[in-house]
């Protein structure tokens, strides 16, 4: 069985087929590891053992009556702003505490009309704001690797429960680099899509034109799988992309040879740890190996991307989180004089510090007077660095560079300054600002901590990025490697 | 001091359509509570919008109709605040870029004409409904309307008196309903108007400071809320007083206005573009294509009328004031009836039948068809016009159709000369004395006689040729 | 543009967010520590360029307007707060 934990989706989906393992089988198994480890580790938010198993049981019958497909009776951990009807909904917030979703999320029926199984609902930073899991309400995350560090945020629990093989691969979502950080602070494969690939129908919003659904696994090869389930056209959504389905698994066997790689000179500046860039360097030389050429590249606005993005962000939000009013579902306060005084206690005692903080910087640079300095002139600088990227793709046909500026950190070390935690995300939100597909891939270790190696593709270049991945894990094996104690 | 008083108007109209702006709830008037609140009506987290075709249709027609500029590109916004009524704390309508531009409408106030400019109107959803005494100190949350597409038509402060605000609202509400895009029906609140009223010193060319009263959803009170505030204005100005910006609703029990408590503190909607929702582009396909099924508009067909037809700009203006009115006449001539005769039973005995027995057109009981034939009878000279107006009495009270009820009633009109000679040779014997003051020059008596030839036909002589047959035999 | 504690005052108020005397004196100096980071914009000309509030450019779907949602009160009302009759419950509103 421990072989079994590190086995990808494919082999897990040819021992099924070939009845050498069952799903209920398969899933115990992860249930076992998560009575075992998550205790500690804190991946999971909420676990229903029976539904998980009746899946498992569902997806046994549909192998053997022949009609499985690549994913079925495989066990996904399924981050907890995704709604699943009949499960908890937290997205990590006392406001949600006890709120069982009463439909499903877009993302969760591809899952279920694959016969995927849904593990259990992970940790999460609260309404994924965060970079470290540590504004959850439900506690902190692990790192597995170190856990006295942080997992990264805000899907933290995804993030530590692929890690620690608490699950054969999970969902995420990155607003500003909630799949990539954590990836690269875990050490594991995360990809965040094109805006508009994955609906985002039933998703629990926080910045609507940001947040974008993605896969965490242990490879490429699984992010290729992943996504072949997630991604398409949703009526549901207006800003789902209508295009032709794809196999995402198409060319990951493609030759790099000839491969255009950009290095942003922006991301190897101040503010990168030294050894994380060693690691970042070492990645593209085996690149240069694999074929590839060089091309450096500028992206000059890349230091407005954080206070641009944290001009957008808290602004939606602070809209997206109005419908928390205690009326019609979620939290109320149970002692209030009137109306007011109910929304005031309801929201004031449903959320987190952090979540507050955002709402009220959200609402300020909307609020009269405000709204053209901070709103209008954040959207038109988002403007100057989409061009950026547009810019920079015509050099070349990747970019790369770090994911993270850091390895893990310690918990509690950046909690009291979010300022000094909003910088974690500065290699990643230029994307969603620009609504790129971007990924994070285990490239090698610094102190016994994993590095991230970060690649950014041109708007649904998704397959040539998983491609570019895919052909790095066939010469190295860091995204094999397991912490130590799980 | 003379003062004036400057009206514009906000006027919220409930699309025709069958399910909410931005989800496939239904929208059918009167549903158990909640019933017909989905979960994108009860904004759960996690749910999204798109929006609805057919309300995106209506606005174009309305932008047709009111020869306005309807934008290429159009965008939704959000307006935040909180409110137990609306769901995801804010409201998505359209701030910066409304679908339908600038454009005007014209209205008859007395015997002016009159243009009022249209501001905008922009698509956007309706909040749900408070119901009050639910539980002591609670009110209870229907959220069946929300969600429900709007079309709000503003206009320029072009109004100079509560008739001219009524006349608007009247005429926008028929055009609503004449091209489709509303049902009209003001009770249920389908139709409401939001009335801002501002006075300044006659002459002045500044705007007051003006109070908006709120959901009126009747003419009647919308005179009388104008009328009581543009009074209570004008008396607290001459007292020496100011006039605060306001929100003020209508008390039809005591015909006043009174400011809302709820609205005192000063709102900051923050609006920005809504996210989830992209631009909205109306090509010069879409609005070509809208233009193809939109009934003709009121200003031709009026226009038709008097060219085609004949009538005079009173009659034809009459006849288009109502898309019903419009389609009866031109259902009663396409079935035969001459235009002229068709206009004057309309606006005549139709209308005053209708107005006695509070009935709208469109549920008349004698249908155009009827008119037709009954018109028919009347220029193939089978009855009198006096004996048509029993007529049409008869079949309004539901006694059958024109034919059985002219044999069963016997008004037949004689027109075979022969009975009617001997008639009026009957007459003559009679009265011998009228017909001496006839001949000895008093033109009075003839009139008199034609009287009596009439009475002796039971009124079935057909007047004109006792006319004729008269005067003959008395010049004889 | 410096906040002060009125300002956070307003804010939390128009957020219909409760907040102490002693949480907005903490709220103050970390929202005026993000504040900073954002007047990094103010540096930037951005004459003339076009808001962007979508990556894509394309424009909005429109939906059939056909009935699809069914009548699903019982579920929804069983996660709600305080109903009667059907009514979600709220203190009164006062107009």
């Amino acid at each position: 069985m421990s072989q079994v934990i590190n086995n990808s989706l494919k082999q897990l989906g040819q021992m099924l087929a070939s009845k050498q393992i069952s799903s209920v089988e398969l899933t115990q198994e992860y249930l076992r590891r998560i009575d075992a480890l998550n205790p500690d580790i804190n991946a999971y938010i909420t676990l229903d053992k029976d539904k998980t198993l009746a899946q498992a049981k569902a997806a046994d019958a549909r192998i053997a009556a022949g009609k499985a497909e690549v994913l079925t009776g495989i066990p996904i951990a399924q981050k907890d702003i995704f709604c699943a009807q009949g499960w908890r909904t937290t997205c990590g917030s006392h406001m949600l505490e006890n709120f069982i979703a009463p439909y499903d999320a877009y993302v969760i029926k591809q899952f279920d009309a694959a016969g995927a199984v849904n593990l259990g609902k992970t940790n999460m930073d609260e309404f994924a704001m965060g970079s470290s899991n540590e504004t959850s309400y439900f506690g902190g995350v692990k790192n597995p690797w170190d856990r006295s560090r942080v997992p990264g945020g805000s899907s933290g629990g995804s993030a530590a429960a692929v890690a620690a093989r608490l699950c054969a691969a999970a969902t995420g979502t990155d607003t500003g680099g909630s799949i990539r950080q954590p990836a690269s602070l875990c050490g594991f494969t995360g990809l965040k899509p094109t805006y508009g690939l994955v609906s985002r129908y039933g998703m629990i919003a926080f910045a609507s034109s940001l947040d974008q659904a993605g896969p965490m696994a242990k490879s490429a090869e699984d992010c290729a799988l992943m996504l072949n389930i997630m991604a398409g056209f949703d009526e549901k959504d207006s800003t789902s992309v209508n295009r032709p389905k794809e196999d995402y698994t198409r060319d990951l066997n493609k030759p790099l040879q000839g491969l255009r790689i950009g290095l942003p000179k922006e991301y190897f500046a101040d503010g990168l740890e030294a050894n994380v860039g060693a690691v970042v360097q070492a990645a593209i030389e085996e690149y240069k190996k694999l074929g590839a050429e060089i091309v450096d590249i500028s992206l000059p606005n890349t230091q407005l991307s954080i206070p641009v993005y944290y001009v957008i962000a808290p602004a939606e939000a602070s809209s997206n989180l109005s419908r928390y009013d205690g009326v019609r579902y979620g939290h109320r306060a149970k002692e209030y004089t009137d109306l007011m005084d109910m929304y005031c206690k309801t929201r004031a005692e449903g959320f987190g510090a952090e979540v507050k903080r955002r709402i009220l910087i959200g609402t300020y640079v909307l609020s009269a007077g405000y709204y053209d300095a901070y709103y209008l002139k954040a959207q038109q600088i988002r403007r100057l660095i989409a061009q950026d990227f547009t810019e920079a793709f015509k050099q070349c046909d990747v970019i790369m560079g770090p994911a993270a500026p850091s390895t893990a950190f310690k918990i509690g070390e950046k909690a009291d300054d979010p300022v000094a935690m909003y910088l974690q995300d500065i290699y990643t939100i230029a994307v969603n600002l620009a609504g790129l597909p971007g990924m994070s891939i285990p490239a090698g270790f610094s102190n016994g901590l994993p590095v991230g190696l970060q690649i950014i593709g041109n708007y649904f270049d998704e397959a040539r990025m998983l491609n570019v991945g895919h052909a790095y894990q066939q010469v190295t094996d860091w995204h094999t490697r397991m912490p130590e104690g799980i | 001091m003379a003062w004036e008083v400057v009206i514009g108007l906000e006027t919220h109209v409930q699309l025709l359509t069958k399910t909410k702006q931005f989800s496939g709830a239904s929208t059918a008037f009167g549903a158990e509570p909640n019933t017909q609140a989905c979960e994108v009506s009860i904004a759960l987290p996690g749910v999204l919008p798109v929006l609805n075709k057919q309300s995106v249709e209506c606005a174009i027609k309305f932008g047709l109709a009111i020869e306005a500029e309807i934008a290429p590109r159009s965008v939704f916004a959000r307006k935040n605040y909180f409110y137990p009524d609306l769901p995801k704390g804010y409201q998505i309508s359209q701030y910066e870029l409304p679908v339908v531009g600038k454009g005007h409408l014209t209205i008859q106030v007395g015997n002016e004409e009159k243009t009022v400019r249209i501001t905008r109107a922009h698509l956007e959803e309706d909040a749900g409904k408070s119901v009050h005494g639910a539980q002591e100190g609670m009110s209870g949350i229907d959220l069946n309307r929300a969600g429900t597409p709007l079309l709000e038509i503003v206009t320029e402060p072009d109004m100079r008196s509560a008739a001219e605000a009524v006349a608007y609202a009247k005429k926008l509400h028929e055009l609503v309903q004449w091209i489709g895009i509303c049902d009209g029906n003001m009770q249920e609140g389908s139709f409401r108007c939001d009335v801002n009223v501002s006075v300044r010193p006659k002459g002045s060319d500044k705007l007051g400071t003006r109070r908006e009263i709120k959901n009126l959803n009747s003419f009647k009170f919308m005179q009388q809320a104008i009328e009581y505030e543009t009074q209570w204005q004008i008396d607290t100005l001459e007292d020496g007083g100011k006039i605060e910006q306001a929100t003020v609703l209508f008390n039809p029990d005591t015909g006043e206005t009174r400011a809302m408590r709820s609205k005192e503190e000063a709102n900051d909607y923050r609006y920005f573009p809504d996210p989830d929702l992209l631009p909205l582009e109306v090509t010069e396909a879409d609005k070509t294509r809208v233009k193809a099924g939109m009934p003709e508009l009121p200003e031709a067909m009026k226009g038709r009328f008097e060219s085609n037809f004949g009538l005079s700009a009173y009659d034809a203006a009459t006849l288009t004031a109502s898309r019903d009115v419009a389609d009866y006449f031109v259902a009663t001539v396409n079935a035969g009836a001459e235009t002229k005769p068709a206009a004057n039973w309309i606006l005549g005995a139709v209308s005053a039948k209708l107005n006695a027995d509070e009935k709208s057109i469109a549920h008349s009981p004698v249908s155009a068809a009827q008119l037709a034939s009954l018109l028919k009878r009347i220029s193939d000279n089978t009855i009198s016009n006096n004996a048509a107006k029993q007529v049409f009495e008869a079949m309004w009270a539901g006694e059958g159709e024109v034919d059985s009820i002219i044999e069963a009633k016997g008004l037949k009109q004689v027109s075979d000369s022969g009975a009617i000679e001997a008639i009026i040779d009957e007459v003559l014997a009679a009265n011998t004395a009228m017909v001496a003051e006839f001949k000895s020059g008093k033109e009075k008596a003839f009139n008199a006689l034609v009287g009596q030839c009439m009475k002796a036909s039971k009124g079935k002589a057909n007047p004109a040729q006792v006319n004729e047959l008269l005067k003959k035999k008395l010049s004889a | 543009m410096s906040l002060n504690i009125q300002d956070v005052q307003r804010i939390a108020h128009l957020a219909r967010i409760e907040i102490s005397p002693t949480e907005a004196e903490a709220t103050l100096s970390k929202l005026s520590g993000i504040l900073g980071l954002i007047e990094q914009m103010q540096a930037v000309d951005t004459t003339g360029i076009e808001p962007m509030s979508h990556s894509q450019d394309v424009t909005q779907r429109l939906r059939e307007d056909t009935v699809t949602e069914t009548n699903r009160r019982k579920d929804f009302q069983a996660i709600a707060p305080l109903v009667e009759d059907g009514l979600y419950l709220v203190p009164k509103v006062i107009e």
